[in-house]
């Protein structure tokens, strides 16, 4: 997206929701693969300062914590240009109050020194209601406050908050206008957006603009068991089998006994979703974005049959199962591309229940719970049970209930032999371990298609096939061999 | 049985949306109306825009000077707000008796009166209104939109351009001195709005209600007015092309490979400052990208429509294994889905992207395939869905768009190497109309509506009469 990396400033008094947004916008940044991290100089400063006492460490003329909490920001700071120009982050985002034009003064000039665009994100609230609910639910539980009690600590926080009102000098219109930022007015009622530089900062303005903080459930589930399910076999379009029915019945009376607030049903464009909804007796909306990933040539294989008729295929899947494409299909990377807007919406609405797929729900799932690349296509959804999810604090809570209606375990674990590299498409290595049950695979087609499904223009590609005898003796089969591939022309 | 939506994206803007531009002359409110109109049909929601000032040139047929707009000029007062409840009244038929979802309101709108009026029209007729507001105080910008657009409008055929100018900046003046810009802070604390500051720099965002409105304001922060151009072509004639496939993921034949090095040298030709080259990730596109010697990029979301079970098929195989499924695209091509396939209405879902980044973009070449580039084509020269899938993209032929005024300029070049023709025709026979595959409720892009030009002068004259002058609850005029 962007080559220069950003770094995201939070800007605004304590308790107004700085660390919520810098850590959900960290894991959707995450979540549509840019690499992000967030740095809270409040944990630096309670690594540094073990044990905190009270307010008075906050004080504007405490020099003693002025100097603590400068190094801080600082070493916050350096570890955030580690992460962008040494870790191949993308976005980092700088979690602290930043309320004067001199701190960020400081930070505009470290972004500049090393190449940074810088994007300030403040939040301002007077609402003493927002305030107070943001101190109980995240405050409180903080390691600064559990030798205290409830009222003492929300005493000492107010008084936190004096320390720095003194001196918090808001974003200006006019005194800023050269920046750019996003002021956040009431928990989102109105926003004021200065100079937007490219297409990061306009997709974080998209993203805040539309997520809120009212009280709500998201519930996930598969389609009740279809008939394709029972037979083992992928993809397809097939309708419910007798205990799916069963299922999309209970989940009625599940739906009904939860006595949800104008509850959005949500399902796919496959008969299996559309007909689990059709028990359900309430409208619902069909999103074709909610399809389960298209499996290519392998629709309607059994995994056996795959195993079979595309050994290579199957192989190359289990070492990255996140990246890997179906032949003329899709990969889980391309369904996160999909189901973009679904998450959008998801973020607007607010009681929800989706109706969707095994690989759907799985990165539905991966971008609630905050799951890696690498965790997405192995996370655990069963048919025939709901997820409730419930934004609590910084995360989600989930709860799994299962309704009782037996199904087929669809799930197939990470299997044990791999390759040693996680990151394919970067590699100008690659080991392949030939296992010694398998076909003698030709090396020029084994070659090009880890090629085509990997490889980038202009990367060299070294191949060394080596067969497994057992696990202690390896034999290597064929010499080392170096071919420089340049995609899409014909060399040999 | 339940009410059953069946679409490809989420349900929309229930109940109608009117949006209703704010702001002096020569802010952009017409181009941002019509712009956004073009838009919204194209992701679609029905929608249509309603120029007051059309409706004042349709009453006073001749446009004499500044002097109209003078607001001590009593009767043209009153003309000019015969025009508004006109206009007024055709938003109301057209969300209410036409199927419309959103409608643009067009006009100054910069007294507090006239957007209380507004207001009370909505919420009797239980529409949700949504302001537009244009700030701009930049001498230059405001001259550059005078040059562009006023000064060729109809108000000033008789005039040369120094003059038409001088009168356009009076006619501001005239406006200027009752203008109330929208209030965050007190008066207009609980509208929703969004205030365009200088052409974009700036933006205050008031109140979203809804997605709709959340999509709006997205598009409206992704837009600009920096001179670019786009340019649009098809990967090079490929080996499935040669046989009269349809889809899969071929190379490029040796024509193929002839237009490739062609668009390279015409590209190179053309000059141009920070060229961004965008390819799908088929083969055919990418061969083509290679040839041209810069950095490209790839986006899945430009993949040539999916044939579904039909890929890689020439279309008499077509006919022959699947002559019921051949029968029903040609009857309505623009929501066909191919079994296990796409339609052109999950195109336009999946290319969206793509659309908005372009509009970020300034420079930009576009390597796609025949579908994809007439989903494209459709957004920027304002095609329906019905016309969208027969639009003429031929192979070998770049077509360069350039937006101008309130539209976009189209130059096709031809680059001169010979390629099989993969255009069909609307076939003569096939009957028109809804057919079973529509379903209501579907995304439509529909070619934004010509603008109303019925006057009604007649019809709201005795009201306006009856008033004195005053401007009255709009509620009890037009519910009548």
């Amino acid at each position: 997206m962007t080559n220069c990396p950003t770094l995201i400033v939070t800007v605004g008094l304590p308790a107004r929701g700085k660390t919520y947004i810098s850590k959900k916008l960290t894991r959707y940044l995450n979540w549509i693969d840019v690499p992000t991290k967030e740095f809270n100089v409040g944990q630096y400063r309670r690594e540094c300062v073990k044990i905190y006492k009270s307010f008075e460490f906050f004080r504007p003329d405490n020099e003693e914590g002025l100097k603590i909490r400068k190094q801080c920001a600082l070493a916050a700071l350096n570890d955030v240009r580690q992460f962008l120009t040494d870790e191949g982050g993308q976005v980092a985002v700088f979690d602290a109050t930043n309320t004067t034009r001199e701190r960020r003064e400081t930070i505009l000039r470290f972004a500049e020194q090393n190449g940074f665009k810088v994007f300030f994100v403040e939040s301002v609230c007077e609402d003493p209601d927002v305030i107070a609910e943001n101190i109980v639910q995240v405050k409180l539980g903080c390691p600064d406050y559990t030798h205290c009690n409830t009222e003492d600590a929300v005493a000492d926080f107010m008084k936190r908050i004096k320390c720095y009102e003194n001196s918090y000098q808001p974003l200006d219109e006019e005194l800023d206008r050269d920046l750019s930022f996003i002021k956040i007015i009431d928990v989102g009622r109105r926003y004021l957006v200065n100079r937007v530089q490219d297409h990061i900062q306009s997709r974080i303005v998209y993203y805040l603009m539309n997520i809120h903080i009212t009280p709500r459930s998201i519930y996930l589930c598969r389609h009740g068991e279809s008939d394709l399910n029972i037979k083992g076999r992928i993809g397809g379009d097939s309708g419910l089998s007798a205990r799916g029915k069963e299922f999309a019945k209970a989940l009625g009376q599940f739906i009904q006994s939860q006595n949800i607030r104008d509850l959005k049903v949500w399902t796919s464009q496959m008969k299996r979703t559309i007909q689990t909804a059709e028990a359900l007796g309430v409208p619902y909306e069909q999103w074709k974005a909610l399809n389960e990933i298209d499996a290519g040539v392998c629709e309607e294989l059994m995994y056996e049959e795959i195993q079979q008729k595309y050994p290579l295929e199957f192989a190359l899947r289990d070492q990255d199962k996140y990246r890997y494409r179906y032949p003329k299909g899709e990969s889980y990377e391309d369904l996160v591309q999909r189901l973009e807007p679904v998450i959008m919406e998801l973020e607007r609405q607010e009681n929800v229940l989706v109706i969707c797929h095994q690989a759907v729900m799985r990165c539905l799932l991966a971008y609630f719970l905050d799951k890696t690349a690498e965790e997405l296509p192995y996370l655990k959804c069963a048919l025939h049970t709901v997820l409730k999810l419930t934004p609590m604090a910084y995360g989600c809570k989930v709860e799994s209930v299962c309704l009782n209606v037996d199904a087929v375990n669809t799930h197939r674990d990470r299997p044990s032999v791999r390759f040693t590299n996680t990151h394919p498409l970067s590699m100008s290595v690659s080991l392949v371990l030939v296992k010694q049950a398998s076909p003698i695979i030709n090396l020029r087609t084994l070659c090009s298609s880890f090629t085509t499904q990997f490889g980038k223009p202009g990367c060299n590609v070294m191949f060394i096939a080596l067969h497994v005898v057992d696990n202690k003796k390896i034999n290597i089969l064929y010499p080392y061999s170096t071919i420089k591939i340049n995609l899409f022309k014909s060399t040999s | 049985r339940p009410p059953r939506k069946a679409h490809g994206g989420p349900h929309l803007a229930n109940p109608p949306t009117v949006i209703v531009m704010v702001g002096l002359p020569a802010r952009g409110k017409t181009y941002i109306s019509r712009k956004l109109t073009r838009y919204l049909n194209w992701i679609g929601i029905p929608t249509k825009v309603f120029n007051v000032g059309e409706y004042r040139r349709e009453a006073v047929k001749h446009y004499s000077s500044y002097d109209f707009f003078k607001s001590d000029n009593e009767d043209a007062v009153k003309i000019r707000q015969q025009c508004a409840l006109a206009a007024l009244r055709d938003v109301k038929t057209y969300l209410t008796e036409e199927e419309g979802q959103v409608a643009v309101f067009d006009a100054t709108n910069t007294t507090r009166e006239r957007r209380d009026m507004i207001l009370e029209f909505g919420s009797v007729n239980g529409f949700k209104i949504f302001f537009i507001e244009s700030v701009c105080d930049d001498p230059n910008v405001i001259a550059c939109n005078i040059l562009e657009v006023k000064v060729s409008c109809p108000d000033y055929q008789d005039c040369n351009k120094t003059d038409a100018m001088e009168d356009f900046k009076k006619r501001i003046e005239c406006y200027r001195m009752n203008y109330q810009p929208l209030d965050p802070d007190q008066y207009d604390k609980n509208l929703s709005f969004i205030k365009v500051i200088d052409v974009g720099r700036r933006f205050l965002v008031n109140r979203i209600q809804d997605h709709i409105q959340s999509r709006i304001v997205y598009y409206l922060m992704n837009i600009h007015v920096q001179p670019r151009s786009i340019y649009l072509c098809r990967h090079g004639e490929s080996q499935h092309n040669l046989q009269g496939r349809l889809g899969g993921d071929s190379g490029l034949s040796t024509r193929g490979r002839k237009f490739a090095g062609a668009l390279a040298k015409f590209v190179k030709e053309q000059n141009l400052k920070d060229l961004k080259v965008w390819t799908s990730q088929l083969r055919r596109s990418i061969q083509t990208a290679e040839a041209l010697n810069v950095p490209y990029e790839q986006w899945k979301a430009l993949n040539e429509i999916d044939g579904g079970v039909c890929e890689e098929m020439t279309y008499e195989e077509v006919r022959e294994r699947f002559p019921d499924e051949f029968a029903l695209r040609d009857q309505d091509k623009y929501y066909y889905r191919y079994p296990s396939g796409e339609s052109y209405q999950d195109l336009v879902q999946r290319v969206e992207p793509v659309i908005m980044e372009l509009e970020r973009q300034e420079n930009v070449l576009v390597i796609c395939h025949q579908a994809v580039m007439r989903c494209l084509l459709a957004y920027f020269l304002d095609k329906s869905a019905d016309e969208m899938p027969y639009l003429k993209c031929p192979l070998h032929t770049v077509l360069k768009l350039t937006p101008v005024a309130y539209g976009c300029k189209v130059e096709s070049i031809s680059l001169n190497v010979e390629a099989v023709n993969t255009h069909r025709d609307r076939p003569d026979d096939v009957k028109r109309g809804p057919s079973t595959l529509i379903r209501r409720n579907s995304v439509t892009p529909l070619t934004s509506p010509e603008p109303n030009k019925k006057p009604r002068i007649e019809d709201t004259h005795f009201l306006i009469c009856s008033v004195n002058g005053h401007c009255l609850s709009l509620a009890h005029f037009l519910h009548a």
